[in-house]
């Protein structure tokens, strides 16, 4: 069509103001990669004898396993708070939203030393009748509530409320009709929720949700003010004794780089996976 | 099943949402096999009338039988109480409804679409409800699209798929809310079509519209509703002729003469 064509031929629009940029932005990337490879301070020999150190291995694991937990959590406890929140009568959405304004009202950091200490508030931790009544089963709170355990009631806790908000707003995005129809066909509460509303309010939730995967990885360092060996902890351990503070915290850096990389790769496919029928999937990056 | 008991019995219908009364005593009779047209002015109560006989509607007062069955409530000693959710989808099965804005499932395709009720409700075999889709794709005249999502489709074709995917569960009666406001002029006529296919084919129908010209056409019998009420009901050619009450004589000359 176009090689017959009469009309003129319309070029893309000159746009010299990009080019201006272009050798400032060269300037400033010659710069950094010099200082990288020329200033001492950034030790690089210490940071490759560091960066696959054993005790740098295990806090990499501790800091993905609790991740991978708090995250279980929250997304489990935010899913069932946010259709809480949707349920019929005044009194359990009332509880959801409770919930989520205390989590949400008082910093992480408070509440992961809070769950540290609750020996101190609770001596015992029993299950039975409240109020005095036989105890079934009982263990000392400084046993139960371990480093690991205060990190993952603190912090998962937490995230599921920022998560049920992520998740709500999910259902919330797919269309009243959606529900109607499939109501009108037939098909159970059950069934309209995980075939019809689920599928759609996925689209929603995925990316929120993918952010919140990523700041918590980096959320795990607060667990090291509970003493939990991950990584920033153990990256802390060894220049609290070798004073190679900036080579350290270039190891932690390197390994959150890698790991928050390679989530942010399977977030890119898992949005593909619920880009139906439309082309936003291969249109947005 | 006896020929001559109606297909839908409604009897003094009360609904109203706050302090608005939507439906004040409304009584509706469907014969088997018959099309009946709601008409009237925006506002009226038709559609809320209609999501009514299928339940997606909570009423206050009155009673809806579908089949004889009654319909979103029991009896329990001499009350009447709402029933939950798993018996009403139940109920719903046996009954189509097309809504204004097609509903269909944007991450279905067509097909998906279609056969997922048959299957997951009526617990049928794959193959069965596949077979049974494509044949209703032939008759809506959509075969070539059963991989197609449905941003793919224009509004015609994807009202007419919406019609499809009711008709996969062997409805009893079917429902239509607007079928074809939300669509372009030149796309009404399609549509339209194939609801007359189905008259012909003698499903019992209660169609909401703005079609008037339709109604007279299709429907058997007409009702106008005005303000919560049913102003006029009775024989298409005679309610839309000859209309006896005021109000549906001057929603009628409104509605055929837009720009008197």
């Amino acid at each position: 069509m176009s090689a017959q064509s009469a009309g003129a031929v319309i070029l893309p629009r000159r746009q010299p103001s990009r080019w201006i940029g272009l050798p400032l932005i060269g300037v400033i990337i010659a710069w950094m990669i010099y200082q990288v490879l020329t200033n001492h301070g950034f030790q690089w020999t210490v940071v490759w004898h560091y960066l696959f150190e054993p005790t740098i291995l295990v806090g990499v694991g501790m800091t993905l396993a609790l991740t991978v937990l708090v995250m279980a959590i929250g997304i489990i406890c935010g899913g069932v708070l946010a259709l809480v929140r949707f349920s019929p009568g005044p009194m359990l959405p009332l509880c959801a939203r409770a919930y989520i304004w205390f989590f949400r009202g008082t910093p992480v950091l408070v509440q992961l030393v809070f769950w540290y200490n609750l020996a101190s508030l609770f001596p015992q931790i029993s299950f039975g009748i409240p109020f005095g009544g036989p105890k079934l089963f009982a263990i000392s709170a400084t046993a139960a509530i371990s480093s690991f355990t205060a990190a993952l009631l603190g912090l998962g806790l937490n995230e599921a409320a920022y998560m049920a908000e992520i998740v709500r707003a999910g259902l919330l995005s797919v269309d009243r009709g959606q529900s109607e129809a499939s109501k009108a066909l037939g098909y159970r509460p059950a069934q309209t929720f995980r075939v019809v509303i689920l599928p759609q309010a996925m689209r929603a939730i995925v990316p929120p949700t993918g952010n919140q995967i990523i700041g918590m990885l980096k959320y795990t360092s607060l667990a090291s003010v509970v003493g939990l060996g991950e990584l920033m902890q153990s990256v802390e351990n060894i220049y609290a004794s070798n004073f190679q503070t900036i080579p350290l915290l270039i190891v932690a850096a390197l390994w959150y780089l890698l790991l928050v990389g390679l989530l942010s790769i399977a977030q890119s496919f898992i949005e593909r996976y619920y880009a139906f029928g439309t082309t936003a999937g291969e249109g947005a990056r | 099943m006896n020929a001559d008991r109606p297909m839908v019995r409604i009897d003094d219908l009360w609904l109203s949402r706050g302090v608005n009364a939507i439906l004040k005593g409304v009584s509706l009779t469907v014969a088997r096999g018959s099309v009946t047209a709601l008409l009237g002015p925006s506002g009226a109560g038709k559609s809320t009338l209609l999501r009514c006989v299928n339940a997606l509607e909570t009423y206050d007062r009155g009673l809806i039988h579908v089949d004889d069955l009654l319909i979103g409530c029991e009896k329990r000693g001499d009350q009447y109480f709402r029933l939950g959710e798993r018996v009403l989808s139940r109920q719903r099965a046996e009954i189509g409804m097309v809504f204004q804005s097609f509903n269909l499932f944007p991450h279905m395709t067509v097909l998906e679409n279609i056969i997922g009720a048959p299957i997951r409700v009526r617990g049928q075999g794959r193959a069965e409800a596949i077979a049974h889709a494509r044949d209703l794709l032939r008759k809506v005249g959509l075969s070539e699209k059963e991989h197609a999502f449905p941003k793919q489709l224009s509004g015609g074709q994807q009202q007419r798929i919406a019609i499809a995917r009711s008709l996969a569960m062997r409805p009893k009666l079917m429902l239509f809310d607007e079928p074809t406001s939300a669509l372009d002029p030149h796309l009404v006529g399609e549509v339209l079509h194939v609801i007359r296919d189905l008259a012909k084919g003698g499903m019992t129908m209660m169609i909401v519209t703005h079609e008037v010209q339709f109604a007279r056409e299709v429907a058997d019998r007409v009702a106008v509703m005005v303000d919560g009420q049913i102003a006029e009901c009775g024989p298409a050619a005679a309610v839309l002729s000859n209309p006896q009450d005021a109000r549906v004589r001057a929603f009628l000359s409104r509605t055929l003469r837009p720009d008197a």
